[in-house]
């Protein structure tokens, strides 16, 4: 039905989210830095001047590698949840095929995470902690982040149109994975049981392997295998999401 | 060739859809809410073949727009088949793609990628878009600064110059000044001329009676006329005068 253009009209989707969320910011970019910045000020002063109780050496780009992913994770999730509902306008009247919505409003946060990567190694270098060759690991590793990102918004998103709560859903969710993802905790103090679960949740295994990679300087894989946990969730989330989505998509005019 | 076919085609609404909460269904499942729905369209067959030009005419309600809604795909017949041959393009709603905070030129660019122009396509259409909107002066302003003429000028002009094989017209001839509205139907003469199909809804009965060949006539989602145009809007205009409050 639509054949046109996917890469171009992606490409305009991407810029249009991008321009509007930064036209309107008299500091612009500043504000996607701000954030983790600041997030990172106050967790370092909490675990290590106020509750001192865990020996983790250059807490604050520990806790960076933890909160550049998930700040980028609980964005894209909750503006990708409601991307769909706020163009209704353009899917109710413009017959452009439906999935590409909710991809192009995740594809625009990259842009924000982009800068943050950009924050987050400069940090990792100020530390004395020097570039090495596990850093080719990053863009797979992103990549599989993004991918995963994309299958939950597909499945919420499509969710969202069905039942409004679907919003509420996905913000509670993001303030539960703020405590369930080591974020400012390593994994050797979880109890041996749950480490496989962390593992597999591509959040945790994202923030680990960049862990290993920028502070300790090795193979994000490891004896857990990270990064092929972290493609295999990834992948299945997508097909599932992906497959949901084309399910509700044909009803999406008469809830919208 | 058919281009667009409709074999027994019905489309439903519940009275409920729309936005629904956790509590619409819960109320759903302990049976409070009744699950009363009507028909914008019922039982509905015709068959447009490539270059007839077709006006759709009814009373508000009737069910014009959900028809025109069935033939871009944008929602799916409850009921039946609908049968599609070619690129639509729809003027469904003017500017629906497009953005206050973009500018002319920003959303001349993310329209015609909507509407499924290349990159090289809409490249080069781009200065004709521009100069058959008239709009050089300000084509670098964002959108919010335009006037309601402005912005339909420029949606209108992204629209006619996608060269499409079947054009939907749903009420927008009344497009800026008399000048750009003559413009404007020139342009959509000229498609119709190259052998285009074309469904055009509207209530200017004058315009449809030289633009178009054949007419159908909805009411109550019912398709209750097929025909020439004159003939039907013959009997359309009787009809409106022996029953004024419909």
């Amino acid at each position: 039905m639509w054949n046109g253009d996917y890469l171009f009209l992606l490409e305009n989707l991407i810029v249009k989210d991008f321009k509007i969320r930064y036209r309107n910011m008299s500091l612009g970019v500043f504000w996607s830095l701000l954030n983790p910045l600041v997030l990172m000020g106050v967790l370092t002063f909490v675990f290590v001047k106020v509750m001192p109780n865990n020996n983790v050496p250059n807490f604050p780009i520990f806790v960076l590698c933890g909160l550049v992913p998930f700040n980028f994770f609980s964005i894209a999730w909750n503006n990708g949840t409601l991307s769909v509902a706020n163009n209704a306008g353009l899917i109710k009247r413009i017959p452009v095929p439906r999935e590409i919505v909710p991809i192009a409003s995740v594809l625009s946060t990259t842009i924000h995470l982009a800068i943050q990567i950009a924050l987050l190694l400069l940090f990792v270098v100020a530390f004395g902690r020097g570039v090495n060759w596990h850093w080719l690991w990053l863009p797979l590793m992103w990549v599989l982040e993004i991918v995963f990102v994309c299958g939950l918004v597909l499945a919420t998103s499509a969710l969202d149109v069905y039942l409004r709560d679907m919003r509420y859903i996905v913000e509670s969710a993001c303030t539960v994975l703020f405590w369930l993802v080591p974020i400012f905790y390593t994994l050797d103090i979880v109890p041996r049981e749950y480490v496989t679960v962390y593992e597999f949740n591509p959040l945790a295994a994202m923030i680990l392997g960049l862990r290993r990679i920028l502070i300790d300087g090795v193979s994000p894989n490891g004896d857990a295998g990270l990064v092929y946990k972290l493609a295999f969730t990834s992948t299945v989330t997508f097909i599932l999401g992906l497959s949901l989505y084309s399910r509700l998509k044909n009803k999406f005019f008469d809830y919208l | 060739m058919t281009v667009i076919e409709f074999k027994n085609v019905s489309k439903g609404f519940h009275r409920a859809v729309g936005q629904r909460l956790l509590r619409h269904y819960l109320e759903d499942l302990l049976g409070k809410s009744d699950p009363d729905s009507f028909h914008a369209l019922r039982n509905v067959n015709f068959a447009i073949n490539d270059g007839e030009s077709v006006a759709i005419i009814g009373a508000n309600g009737a069910g014009k727009s959900t028809l025109l809604s069935l033939v871009t795909r944008l929602a799916p017949p409850s009921s039946g088949e609908v049968i599609i041959n070619g690129r639509v393009a729809a003027l469904l709603e003017l500017g629906a793609g497009f953005h206050p905070d973009l500018t002319g030129r920003e959303n001349i660019r993310l329209n015609a990628s909507l509407l499924g122009f290349s990159r090289k396509q809409a490249g080069d259409l781009y200065e004709s878009i521009v100069d058959f909107s008239e709009l050089h002066d300000f084509i670098d302003e964002p959108l919010r600064t335009y006037s309601n003429g402005m912005m339909l000028r420029l949606a209108f002009a992204v629209a006619v110059n996608l060269d499409p094989q079947i054009l939907i017209i749903d009420e927008v001839l009344a497009v800026g000044d008399q000048q750009f509205q003559a413009k404007c139907m020139d342009k959509i003469y000229e498609i119709r001329n190259q052998g285009r199909t074309i469904l055009c809804v509207s209530h200017a009965l004058g315009i449809l009676q030289t633009l178009c060949t054949r007419a159908l006539w909805l009411d109550h989602g019912q398709l209750i006329m097929d025909g020439p145009v004159a003939e039907v809007l013959h009997a359309y205009e009787g009809r409106a005068l022996h029953a004024p409050s419909e």
